[in-house]
């Protein structure tokens, strides 16, 4: 996924995108002006011409894209950050949290390279959440708890963007991708904090990740009791998505 | 036997297509849930395809009873041809397709739990417990909102698992989950209403966690339970597959032979 990626997305559910982009640009000047920006070296954000040109669509792919990209930024640095700390995490914790650091920095830069110049910057972090967790580094414990937190709302808000991805198929599909990849991470961590995997009723913690996963109104249906299955199975089946604003609300205090 | 209708030709989605007309129009549907106003309409949306679809299951089912009327309705059998059609077509052919797949995983962890395999402690049985009560809610959702555009039930063929193996059972599990995901990583894009989007992915990170669980039990304390053979260490993507792939891979675990084709949109 790239550049000119989002731009074939938009040329099939709008066959008219170069002709709404000429009142802009040229076509030639704009193209030129994509293989700068793919180039890293754009004079002008991406995201904002291509909004004047193409207004709702393209700037819905700029957001969730900057919005998943703000997510991995703020993963591949805890991660990146803890490996390189004194935090003792014996060997299956340094197999995991390897692995799982490798992913997330590659999500970071697929993300960068498919924004190009529209990519926003990483912010700077402060993982202790203002000194809600001010070990965070220095004990194991403290640190998972934090990355289950960071991993399970991952999840959420992947799965809380996909809808508006559905007239850029190729963008879901990388969506999708990354979006699994986040739930395998999640389970392996609730794992090493002796937790399911899967996540039954609202119970986690912090309260805010988990609010709403005790749904089991699915599809218009309820599934509490569908086929014998009792709420505690039936709601772990079922990954709720969160809004936006939910999972902001959620990461902002991780930012400096 | 077959349960194919009369021209022996396909029992597929075009045919729902063509008995009603579904709305085609993604866009105007994912824009219209959005907000809390649309909330509303997009259930009425999602009732009006359950709809469509149930009066359109119930012309074909005449169908099947004016060719043979010795077919079992709601079980298929051996030797019975199930084609999805163009799995893209229509959202009913992709959910008929999830609804075959969560069959499939169903009835193995049904299997698993009737008789576990020799060595099975208790944390592991847990798991395998949830999990399967999982795949039957699963299962049971998606037959219950195709209703009688639901295709048969099908009947498995585990016949390569030994269930009595642990390695074979943890393997196989491992296997299908990741087959599960990969499926639905692959469909996703193919799927028109934003409610069953979002119920697909309701789904798919749940059997993401039960890969990675399986996979711990497996292979413990490494790196397997997203393992570079199931995420591409370069991009951090999780496997997609095609309908046509995937369909390849389980086929020889069922009886029927399911067919179905790639979809376009």
């Amino acid at each position: 996924m790239n550049l000119q990626n989002i731009l074939s997305e938009i040329e099939k559910v709008d066959a008219d995108v170069y002709e709404r982009i000429d009142h802009v640009s040229r076509r030639h000047v704009f193209h030129n002006f994509l293989k700068k920006a793919a180039a890293g070296i754009a004079p002008v954000a991406f995201g904002a011409v291509l909004n004047k040109a193409y207004g709702q669509g393209m700037a819905t792919v700029v957001d969730v894209l900057n919005f998943a990209l703000t997510l991995e930024y703020l993963e591949a640095e805890f991660y990146n950050r803890a490996l390189s700390s004194s935090l003792v995490m014996g060997n299956e914790g340094q197999m995991t949290f390897q692995q799982i650091a490798l992913h997330e920095n590659a999500h970071v830069a697929l993300l960068r390279s498919a924004l190009g110049g529209a990519a926003i910057s990483k912010p700077n972090f402060d993982f202790t959440a203002k000194g809600s967790f001010p070990d965070v580094f220095s004990n194991y414990r403290t640190f998972l708890a934090v990355s289950q937190a960071l991993e399970d709302t991952g999840v959420r808000a992947y799965k809380g963007q996909a809808g508006r991805l559905i007239p850029f198929p190729d963008v879901l599909k990388t969506a999708l991708q990354i979006h699994s990849v986040e739930a395998l991470h999640a389970a392996k961590v609730r794992y090493l904090n002796g937790n399911k995997g899967w996540i039954t009723g609202n119970t986690g913690f912090p309260g805010a990740v988990y609010a709403g996963e005790d749904n089991t109104s699915q599809g218009g249906a309820s599934v509490n009791g569908l086929g014998g299955i009792g709420f505690g199975p039936a709601s772990e089946a079922y990954d709720e998505p969160l809004s936006k604003e939910a999972v902001l609300a959620i990461a902002t205090p991780f930012l400096a | 036997m077959s349960i194919l209708p009369m021209n022996g030709g396909k029992l597929n989605f075009y045919f729902f297509g063509s008995m009603e007309k579904l709305p085609k129009d993604t866009t105007d549907i994912s824009q219209l849930l959005t907000g809390k106003e649309s909330a509303a309409l997009g259930r009425r949306v999602f009732l009006r395809y359950l709809g469509a679809t149930a009066a359109a299951g119930v012309a074909l089912s005449a169908c099947h009873n004016e060719i043979d009327d010795t077919v079992a309705r709601g079980a298929g059998r051996a030797g019975d041809v199930i084609d999805l059609g163009d799995i893209g077509y229509s959202d009913v052919g992709v959910l008929n397709y999830a609804y075959a797949l969560e069959q499939l995983e169903a009835a193995f962890y049904t299997q698993v739990m009737m008789t576990p395999y020799s060595g099975i402690n208790g944390y592991e049985l847990a798991q395998l417990r949830d999990i399967r009560d999982h795949e039957i809610s699963h299962r049971e959702l998606f037959k219950a909102a195709l209703g009688s555009a639901a295709i048969p039930g099908l009947t498995p063929n585990f016949s390569s698992i030994n269930f009595g193996s642990r390695a074979s059972v943890l393997g196989t599990a491992r296997v299908f989950e990741a087959i599960g995901v990969s499926a639905y990583n692959g469909a996703g894009n193919l799927i028109k209403n934003g409610d069953y989007l979002l119920l697909a992915g309701k789904i798919v990170s749940v059997e993401a966690r039960h890969t990675a669980i399986i996979s711990e039990m497996l292979n413990p304390m490494t790196s397997s339970f997203a393992g570079n053979d199931i995420v591409a260490p370069s991009t951090g993507l999780g496997e997609a597959r095609t309908p046509e792939e995937v369909l390849t891979l389980v086929r020889p675990f069922v009886q029927e032979t399911i067919n179905g084709k790639n979809a376009r949109r």
